[in-house]
């Protein structure tokens, strides 16, 4: 530690703290947030990170709609989401603050820093609007500190618009005690491809802001961590796919540009070709589709990455890589919806979609992952699925965990990951390109380049030797098959565990996705306090394993948890006949013919467990 | 023996391809459709390429054109309308070992796959495609497709096509990176295997416009340039000249430097006449799979290496 790191108040010890960065875009509160999330998970400490997104690239400077930034919490124990309301904020500007504060994101008595530079500014009208903004804080019961953050910024930097995100850094290492060398750590790895100059001056910034937090704030605390005992990696959902697709042996991954999934293909593009891999950016979704797939039927294991409206596009592709058989990955990071939606926020609503939306009967796999470390193994896990059962498997993420830093343990390597090499062996005398086993649908595939194979394959309804369908009955026979293999496939999954009372109990929340961490939260609270409540999450979402139908028995009231829409009865017109319920709700109610209720809602925000726990209250009687 | 290789010849029992190796399924074209020239054509090319029918793989869409796969006997992807393009770059992209051949109708490339038409022109992928250009939607019987002639009644324009028709080669032929256009009309055999014999030898995206006859739905289309064969300009080159016989019907020809670009839009714009040949051919443009070419094969050592790196940048380390 250098000389900086001398604390001259007592630091108070805190369990956990939700931290905000507040910005106009382009001011770098991101890259800061996601340093002090990543060194505290590097201190051991439980993280997540959410990040703030405008719907713009440079939304009008100074505007509430425009908000760009980050939160981030971090504990003493594992953190599972984002939590509730902000405890610190710092914010560049008043506007993008306020921002923040109507959508009821800060706790009552949360400490804001806030820029001062705009108390003078020469417009007296931003200057006006600070103050006021000024005096509805300090009366709404927040306390306010006001920073001189640009004027600070500017006795080491000439442009404080770049940089004081640094500033900030060193006030929060120095606030909440994180160790200044994996700050200054986080610092050259992040800016060595800028030049020493660059590393220099961000480490100045920094070393400033820690030393003015020291000097001018009385905010001192320490989250302690557990300590570090294995290895872990900390990284975003959509880093640990694109290592996924890495593990899984893929080799092509085709792709178009669409928020909030990009950011894995950018990552991929980045390291694929050092493992021969390609990452091919088509004209259109449909042309990467169409490129994995061709890839997929000469024997490349392929990946498409894309999100709900580009999914929507591939609905054909998908189609034929079912009713074809040609193995394919479709990562789907979702956002909301319907069409262009909320491109940067997080949403559910792509889980009918992936089921049904193919015209025709086309069963494919549809699974989920529900932690960062899940989106590095559900890529392996789809791939697996996807060659052996020869079929599509759509994976849902969402903009949840596509930009949620979370820490999880160091994946041990394993060959078993990969795919086999390209068969090109002579195919066996006599052997059909969909020699369908009776029992089990699946069939082993030819693959151009090998002898004997010769086969065209065709969307159109065929045979088992793969050639047009003329005769009745050929279809209904290749549909058997193709749905009998979901069957096989269902046959191998385990029944998921339930959270809290696996005897049964009042009251059982369903999940499936980004929302676990923030349920299972919220069934703890609830539960510490004697509610009978507990929770159930799915991965596999399309084929659902047995024994679920059983455990939902086991409960009085059942109900789903997602963040997609469903209509409220509440609403005059809406009642049990017209009631549309959200996603899962709807499946479970059809599968398993029991009245499961729904609690939903499509705010863009990750559902946080302070309100899912506050509904658990109201259902089973005991609120606050 | 015609096209017959020095190292087959060695093997020669085993290893020849006749003709009847690449002959798949009936063709079930109606009678005097000119795709069954086109296949004709294909067939020998194969035959004298001796191409290793299971290193071959051919790719259509949708349409009368697109059944063409089923009646190869080699590998095929019969897949979605207008998407053979990416298909076969997705084929081609990992498997450079492979002979992959497309082919479109005028709906597949002209309409619904337009987008994808261009951006394999700019992508320059070493694969031959056929553009079987009748004019017309066959398979969903008789609607106008974007080639239609202007004033054409069809089930869809039944006071004529509204549209002037589009040139697909001038279009080919104003993309970036355009390497290889050749047009031909199906019913001059000897001319239609020279010129798909010099696209299957070009290095990159060879775009061939077929004129081909729909005696269902288009009885009349080509019958003035059957009746009046001065209407056709042969464009001869190296590799593309007529026997004698051929030449004296196809009187109207032209040395054609196909090196040319302007020449080459000039002729393809022009009306007055229907230039066959090869317009245009430039061997230098760089091939989409070879810019993308990995530096080293992939193995499960350098899968661990590579994320074992990735992790380190992302570790959490005991201790720390």
């Amino acid at each position: 530690m250098n000389e900086v790191a001398t604390p001259i108040h007592q630091a108070v010890r805190l369990d956990e703290q939700v931290v905000e960065i507040i910005s106009d875009s382009g001011e770098g509160a991101q890259t800061a947030g996601q340093m002090f999330g990543t060194v505290s998970a590097k201190m051991g400490n439980g993280v997540w990170t959410v990040e703030i997104i405008p719907a713009e690239i440079e939304p009008p400077a100074r505007s509430r709609a425009g908000a760009s930034g980050i939160r981030i919490r971090i504990g003493t124990g594992p953190v599972t989401n984002a939590g509730d309301a902000a405890d610190l904020v710092v914010a560049f500007n008043e506007q993008v603050l306020l921002g923040r504060e109507t959508a009821g994101e800060f706790r009552k008595g949360a400490h804001i820093l806030l820029d001062d530079k705009w108390r003078d500014h020469k417009d007296p009208g931003i200057a006006e609007a600070y103050a006021e903004a000024v005096d509805h804080l300090n009366t709404s019961g927040y306390r306010v500190h006001e920073i001189p953050l640009d004027a600070e910024c500017k006795k080491h930097v000439d442009n404080p618009q770049r940089g004081k995100n640094m500033f900030v850094m060193g006030m929060l290492a120095y606030i909440y005690s994180r160790d200044v060398d994996l700050v200054s750590e986080g610092i050259e790895a992040k800016f060595k491809r800028k030049g020493d100059q660059a590393v220099s001056s961000n480490l100045t910034l920094m070393r400033a802001g820690f030393a003015w937090a020291r000097e001018h704030l009385d905010l001192h605390y320490d989250v302690p961590s557990e300590g570090v005992s294995e290895a872990k990696v900390v990284m975003n959902g959509n880093t640990a796919a694109a290592l996924g697709v890495i593990a899984a042996g893929m080799d092509v991954c085709a792709m178009y540009p669409i928020t909030p999934a990009t950011s894995a293909s950018h990552y991929l593009s980045g390291i694929f070709d050092q493992v021969g891999g390609v990452v091919h950016q088509a004209e259109d979704e449909i042309a990467a589709c169409a490129f994995a797939l061709g890839a997929s039927y000469a024997g490349k294991c392929a990946v498409t990455i894309t999100s709900g409206p580009g999914m929507a596009l591939k609905t054909e592709l998908m189609g034929l890589s079912v009713m074809a058989e040609i193995p394919l990955v479709l990562l789907d990071v979702q956002r909301g919806g319907p069409s262009t939606g909320l491109p940067t926020k997080v949403e559910q609503g792509d889980l009918l979609a992936a089921i049904f939306g193919v015209p025709g009967d086309a069963p494919k796999v549809v699974m989920a992952p529900a932690t960062i470390e899940d989106c590095f193994y559900a890529m392996i896990t789809a791939r697996k699925i996807a060659e052996t059962f020869r079929t599509l498997v759509v994976v849902l993420s969402d903009a949840n965990l596509a930009t949620g830093q979370q820490a999880f343990r160091r994946p041990e390597f394993s060959e078993e990951w990969l795919a086999p090499p390209i068969d090109q062996s002579p195919v066996p005398e006599g052997h059909r390109p969909y020699q369908w086993d009776p029992e089990t649908g699946l069939s082993r595939r030819h693959i151009p380049g090998q002898p004997k194979g010769l086969y065209t394959l065709t969307g159109l309804a065929h045979t088992r030797e793969g050639t047009v369908a003329y005769e009745p009955g050929v279809n209904q026979e290749g549909c058997r098959h193709r749905s009998l293999k979901l069957a096989a496939f269902q046959k191998t999954l385990k029944t998921p565990r339930v959270y809290g009372s696996e005897s049964g109990g009042r009251l059982l929340l369903l999940g499936w996705g980004s929302t676990r961490g923030a349920i299972e939260e919220a069934v703890d609270r609830a539960r510490a306090d004697g509610l009978d409540v507990s929770s159930l999450h799915l991965k596999f979402l399309q084929p659902m394993a047995s024994g679920i139908k059983e455990i939902l028995q086991r409960f009085d009231e059942v109900m789903t948890v997602e963040i997609n829409y469903s209509d409220s009865l509440d609403d005059e017109l809406i009642d049990a006949d017209n009631r549309r319920f959200a996603n899962l709700a709807w499946l479970l109610r059809a599968r398993y013919l029991i009245d499961v209720d729904c609690w939903s809602n499509v705010h863009g925000q990750p559902i946080k467990p302070g309100a899912i726990e506050a509904m658990i209250r109201e259902r089973l009687g005991k609120e606050d | 023996m015609f096209g017959l290789k020095t190292e087959c010849a060695l093997r020669l029992d085993e290893e020849y391809h006749g003709l009847d190796d690449y002959q798949g399924r009936m063709a079930r074209w109606c009678p005097g459709c000119g795709d069954n020239g086109i296949l004709a054509a294909t067939q020998r090319l194969c035959r004298d390429e001796q191409l290793p029918p299971e290193k071959t793989v051919f790719v259509s869409g949708i349409g009368c054109a697109a059944r063409f796969p089923h009646y190869m006997k080699t590998y095929g992807f019969h897949g979605l309308h207008g998407r053979a393009l990416p298909t076969a770059q997705g084929i081609k992209i990992r498997r450079p070992d492979l002979h992959v051949f497309v082919n479109m109708g005028d709906g597949d490339c002209c309409s619904i796959g337009t987008a994808h038409w261009i951006h394999m022109i700019r992508m320059n992928m070493n694969l031959v495609a056929c553009l079987h250009d009748n004019n017309i939607y066959g398979l969903t019987k008789n609607q106008a497709s974007p080639t239609t002639p202007a004033g054409m009644a069809t089930a869809t324009t039944p006071k004529g096509a509204y549209l002037k028709e589009l040139n697909p080669l001038s279009a080919t032929l104003g993309v970036t990176n355009v390497s290889f256009v050749a047009q031909v009309v199906e019913w001059v055999p000897e001319l239609l295997f020279k010129v798909l014999q010099e696209a299957f030898h070009h290095r990159g995206f060879a775009f061939v416009r077929i004129l081909q006859r729909c005696p269902h739905f288009m009885p009349d289309l080509f019958t003035s340039l059957l009746n009046d064969p001065k209407k056709i300009l042969v464009l001869e080159s190296e590799g593309i000249s007529l026997s004698e016989a051929t030449a004296k019907i196809y009187t109207n020809r032209r040395d054609h430097d196909v090196s040319d670009l302007a020449t080459a839009r000039a002729l393809a714009e022009d009306e007055g006449q229907v230039p066959v040949g090869v317009l245009y051919r430039n061997p230098g443009v760089p091939c989409y799979e070879d810019l993308r070419r990995p530096a080293r094969a992939s193995s499960p050592a350098l899968v661990r290496n590579v994320l074992e790196s990735a992790f380190d940048g992302f570790a959490i380390n005991p201790g720390a």
